[in-house]
């Protein structure tokens, strides 16, 4: 009982497959000697909601990081350790700030190198800030508050955008789509969702607004969970605006969406900011609601042959290619990238490897990495519009897939 | 826009004492709260959902299956369950009903994922325009739907034997007993309407809301809140109670702001507890 | 008194050992795990003091530990006092909540599940409030610096909470022997046992079970204090959820209720159960239905709970009934 192991099976079927990798590899004289390579294996812990109400995005993460740790192994591992495998640990935090830093305390336990997570930004921050104890490298995979990142950790890093850089391009490409269109569109009506999420996106998203000249006539806070949006859709109603921002949960965007369609709410568009539940799956369920509604997000390069390639895959799995997916399997490679750099499981200088990141992932569409106080200054939300049935890029232009259809049909 | 608040509410309202029927019943005749009702309604949306996605079949119209197989179900649950197992103490059938509700929920979750799930159906955006607010089909059926199974189980609790039975129960135990009625039988068809009545509600609340592993929780303190007012073990406080606190939560969030306006509910909770524990109608069953 | 003696000769022998139990355990995660088995224990014990020993359920106790949590991190936040004085003010938050509540629903008669109800309104109540107040964040919650030191009540390892949650649990416990053998404490078994009988006897039912409500609400408000100065982080669903309300009557009941070693029991075996199951499943979901199998099986074979594996103390009083609703 001195040394836990965590996640017994899991650890199971994971050997079985990386010793499948290996045999692989040493038929193509790649091989690395088996004993070393098993001592050798680089640790990710990977702690996500994985039952409570956030069960759903939690497997999309799981997902997407196992699909990256299983493609980095399959090339060969990290090559400067010698090929060492990445091996996951994973780990549930139950939707609880308290579980989540327990689990960091287990995986440090079990001599974890590197740590991902957390969906939740109250769970990030509590075990991010348990891990910086250790000096464990920790990259958030999706967690949108900014205060995750600039707390002056030094082990603490994100590849995505927090709400503060998505409210920014958020009203740029509105302000954009809106120019474009010939500035159909002056008035706003932001409806938030009463946590941090919601409540700073919506801050932050006024002022920007009124400099890209439109104002903002009514700002609706609803609780979580909303069980009837009628009276919001009715207020929205006799507000009139041209634009509708809902910045909220899956449930409550998609309760929204009906409600408004029920009450014969009629607007330009539907422009939402971290859209919890705008999706494939979304577009799938309720395509005639969906279609052209607009929504600023983490969102795959499409033009990539990479992204593509990651979306044919999932979708092969019987599984929705959400953001979850992709921002874990960046979050993934951007750990390995600097586990490769520094050439060594030593926290230092994988912290100081990974803060002096360049890594370009082809299949977002991001600039190179830059790290500033943990957060990547690279990266960049864009706008998405559901057209006849599939997802478009429609701002910003440099990777727009489509042309927006604004104000919708 | 107040009429309109207060025609929603009252719409939701009808729904909400559906909710609350199964438990109020519950508690009326068992005297024991079941920590495992959100679950149970959460189960029963998901059987609605299946019967859509896989047959088809309308949820309206998956009442005719989904609330007789919510009966046996709550029969068997407590039969087998809840009432051997706890040894009939109250604080025991309060954690073995809350283990039931961790149990299913996470079976929900282990079967059928955390995805949430959602039908539309093709008058789902269908209304009625009664000028200053549009009431879409699935609502008004909903609407009219609730009331008739409140009327249906306020006939079979006040016309039938089995219903005589219940209440004898309910009031007097032991002389049920000393009479000849199988009281661990009534207890367990008393659990099984319980339960029927979160099957019916599922069905109503599935083309209106959406499901996933926890969304029962979401109308657990809000079925407590109606027992409360209407009186534990009304039928008709209830209903009653549907209506009013589906009506205080539609007119406060109009007032107060969607997430404030939550607060109408808790403090009428509180209120009638300390003015009139016994609620509106509080008789005993 | 012998028996008295020899519970406390047997909480002196387990403290002490607890307290060198760092010394011997290097694992960290073991520390913590330990530190909210302890936690859990306390908070439990707050439940217990009302619900085991006076017979009053409660399903909203955790109003106590949010509002303690809330005011001492206002105290630390707004007005820079240090933690270690916020938690006398947490402490009388909670306790102040509590005599509002308790003289509001006792006064007016409530008992059983009208009083156990009562009580969740209430913890909905603040917590649609917390959501609207400037002074709480609202829902954007309280965000409180990581500045360890003894006088912030924050510690750089584990083992400074591993200490601060074991002297809670030492304190919950020596609250729960005085109850047992002090005449106050008597008088609220006697109140649990049958309420309208002590009244006849003179007992004055409502102070007592004002002052037991005052008790439950002065600890939870220390929870707070412990809670939000480890997580620095607090918002209104972590202050007011209704998961931590159950889980203190949950590891009071599976341990035994109105017994000293119950709640701790509880959670000492709860807490376990729940990690080895998480150790050995991975699928989401699979673990917690195993969890609550367990539960289940641990209700119907020792219906007075775990405590009843121990013969002897305590394990003789049983059944305070939650009382049939007949307010």
């Amino acid at each position: 009982m001195s040394k836990i192991i965590p996640h017994l099976g899991g650890s199971r079927r994971r050997f079985i497959r990386n010793a499948g990798a290996t045999v692989a590899l040493a038929s193509t004289g790649l091989s690395m000697p088996h004993i070393a390579q098993a001592a050798g294996a680089v640790k990710i812990g990977l702690i996500h909601p994985a039952t409570g109400w956030a069960a759903y995005p939690a497997a999309q993460l799981r997902y997407g990081a196992q699909m990256a740790i299983a493609d980095i192994n399959a090339a060969g591992g990290i090559k400067s350790m010698g090929g060492a495998q990445i091996e996951a640990l994973l780990g549930d935090s139950q939707t609880k700030p308290e579980i989540g830093a327990a689990e960091v305390e287990k995986m440090n336990e079990a001599g974890v190198h590197a740590l991902q997570g957390c969906y939740q930004s109250a769970v990030g921050l509590a075990a991010s800030a348990a891990a910086a104890k250790y000096n464990i490298p920790f990259s958030v995979d999706v967690g949108v508050s900014d205060k995750l990142v600039g707390r002056g950790l030094s082990n603490v890093f994100r590849m995505a955008d927090g709400y503060g850089r998505i409210a920014r391009d958020a009203s740029a490409y509105l302000g954009e789509i809106n120019a474009a269109a010939g500035s159909p569109a002056k008035t706003v009506v932001i409806v938030h969702e009463e946590s941090e999420f919601g409540t700073g996106t919506a801050k932050l998203l006024t002022p920007a607004l009124a400099e890209r000249g439109l104002t903002v006539v009514d700002t609706i806070k609803h609780a979580n969970p909303t069980r009837n949006f009628d009276n919001i859709a009715l207020r929205i109603k006799s507000a009139k605006p041209d634009i509708i921002m809902p910045i909220n949960y899956p449930g409550e965007y998609v309760l929204l969406a009906k409600t408004l369609r029920q009450q014969r709410v009629d607007f330009m568009t539907s422009f939402s900011v971290l859209g919890g539940g705008f999706n494939f799956k979304f577009i799938d369920d309720m395509p005639e609601i969906a279609e052209n509604m607009i929504d600023v997000n983490h969102w795959y390069d499409p033009r990539s042959a990479s992204g593509q390639a990651m979306r044919k895959r999932t979708e092969a799995d019987g599984k929705y290619f959400t953001f979850e997916v992709y921002c874990a399997y960046m979050s993934i490679m951007f750990l390995a990238d600097g586990f490769e750099r520094a050439g060594s499981t030593d926290k230092d200088a994988v912290n100081a490897a990974l803060a002096s990141s360049t890594l370009e992932v082809d299949f977002m569409p991001y600039d190179k990495t830059e790290m500033v106080n943990g957060q990547n200054m690279g990266s960049r939300a864009v706008a998405i519009q559901a057209q006849n049935g599939d997802c478009q890029v429609v701002a910003p232009s440099a990777y727009a897939s489509s042309k927006a259809v604004f104000p919708r049909a | 826009m107040l009429p309109a608040a207060m025609i929603n509410g009252l719409m939701y309202g009808a729904i909400y004492a559906l909710v609350a029927l199964g438990l109020t019943l519950i508690y009326g005749v068992l005297h024991i709260i079941n920590f495992a009702h959100g679950a149970m309604l959460m189960l029963s949306l998901y059987a609605a959902f299946f019967l859509f996605h896989l047959f088809g079949i309308d949820p309206y119209l998956a009442i005719v299956i989904v609330t007789p197989a919510a009966f046996v179900f709550g029969y068997v649950i407590y039969r087998w369950g809840v009432g051997k197992l706890s040894g009939g103490r109250d604080q025991n059938i309060l954690l073995i009903t809350l283990g039931l509700s961790i149990i299913i929920e996470n079976g929900a979750l282990f079967f059928f994922t955390g995805d949430q799930q959602t039908v539309s159906l093709s008058y789902s955006y269908d209304a009625v325009d009664l000028g200053f607010v549009f009431l879409s089909y699935p609502k008004i059926i909903s609407f009219f739907a609730s009331l008739l199974i409140c009327l249906l189980l306020w006939a079979l609790m006040t016309k039938t034997d089995l219903g005589r039975a219940i209440r004898a129960v309910a009031k007097q135990r032991e002389g049920a007993r000393l009479v000849g009625i199988d009281v661990e039988n009534i207890f367990a068809i008393t659990f099984g309407i319980g339960i029927a009545c979160l099957g019916a509600a599922g069905c109503m609340l599935l083309p209106i809301f959406y499901v996933d592993p926890y969304t029962g929780n979401i109308f657990v303190v809000i079925a407590f809140t109606i027992v409360v007012l209407g009186g534990m073990g009304s039928i008709v406080g209830a209903l009653l109670g549907g209506f009013i606190i589906g009506i205080t939560e539609s007119v406060g969030g109009l007032l107060l702001g969607e997430s404030l306006g939550q607060i109408g509910i808790s403090l009428i909770f509180i209120l009638i507890l300390i003015l009139k524990p016994t609620g509106l109608f509080g008789s005993k069953v | 008194m012998a028996a008295r003696n020899s519970t406390l000769l047997f909480c002196a022998i387990g403290f002490a050992a607890l307290a060198f139990a760092p010394l011997g355990i290097s694992s960290k995660f073991y520390l913590d795990i330990l530190t909210l088995i302890f936690f859990t224990a306390y908070i439990g014990q707050s439940w217990n003091i009302l619900g085991g020993y006076a017979g009053q359920f409660s399903f909203g106790g955790v109003m106590f530990f949010g509002t303690g949590a809330y005011a001492s991190s206002i105290l630390v936040n707004s007005f820079g006092v240090p933690a270690i004085i916020g938690v006398v003010a947490a402490v009388f938050a909670g306790a102040v909540l509590a005599l509002c509540v308790g003289y509001l629903s006792f006064r007016s008669g409530l008992r059983g599940s009208y009083f156990a109800l009562i009580t969740l309104a209430f913890a909905e109540l603040l917590r649609v409030v917390a959501n609207s107040l400037e002074i709480t964040g609202g829902g954007v919650g309280l965000f409180l610096t990581y500045a360890p030191g003894l006088q912030n009540l924050q510690f750089k390892t584990p083992v400074g909470f591993y200490y601060f949650a074991l002297i809670l649990l030492a304190i919950s416990i020596a609250i729960a022997i005085w109850l047992e053998n002090s005449r106050f404490g008597a008088q609220r078994v006697a109140i649990r046992e049958n309420e309208d009988a002590a009244e006849a006897l003179g007992i004055n039912t409502l102070r007592r079970k004002c002052q037991a409500i005052m008790i439950m609400g002065a600890m939870g408000g220390a929870a707070g204090t412990f809670y939000s100065q480890k997580y620095l982080y607090l918002d209104p669903p972590i202050a007011y959820s209704v998961h931590l309300s159950v889980e203190m009557l949950l590891v009071t009941i599976v341990g035994g209720m109105g017994t000293v070693f119950g709640p701790l029991i509880g959670s000492l075996v709860l807490h376990t159960v729940n990690e080895v199951t998480r150790n050995f499943i991975d699928t989401p979901g699979l673990s917690l239905i195993v969890y609550g199998i367990i539960l289940i099986i641990i209700i119907s074979y020792l219906p007075n709970g775990l405590i009843g594996l121990f013969k002897g103390r305590g394990a003789k009083k049983t059944d305070a009934r939650q009382g049939d609703g007949d307010a």
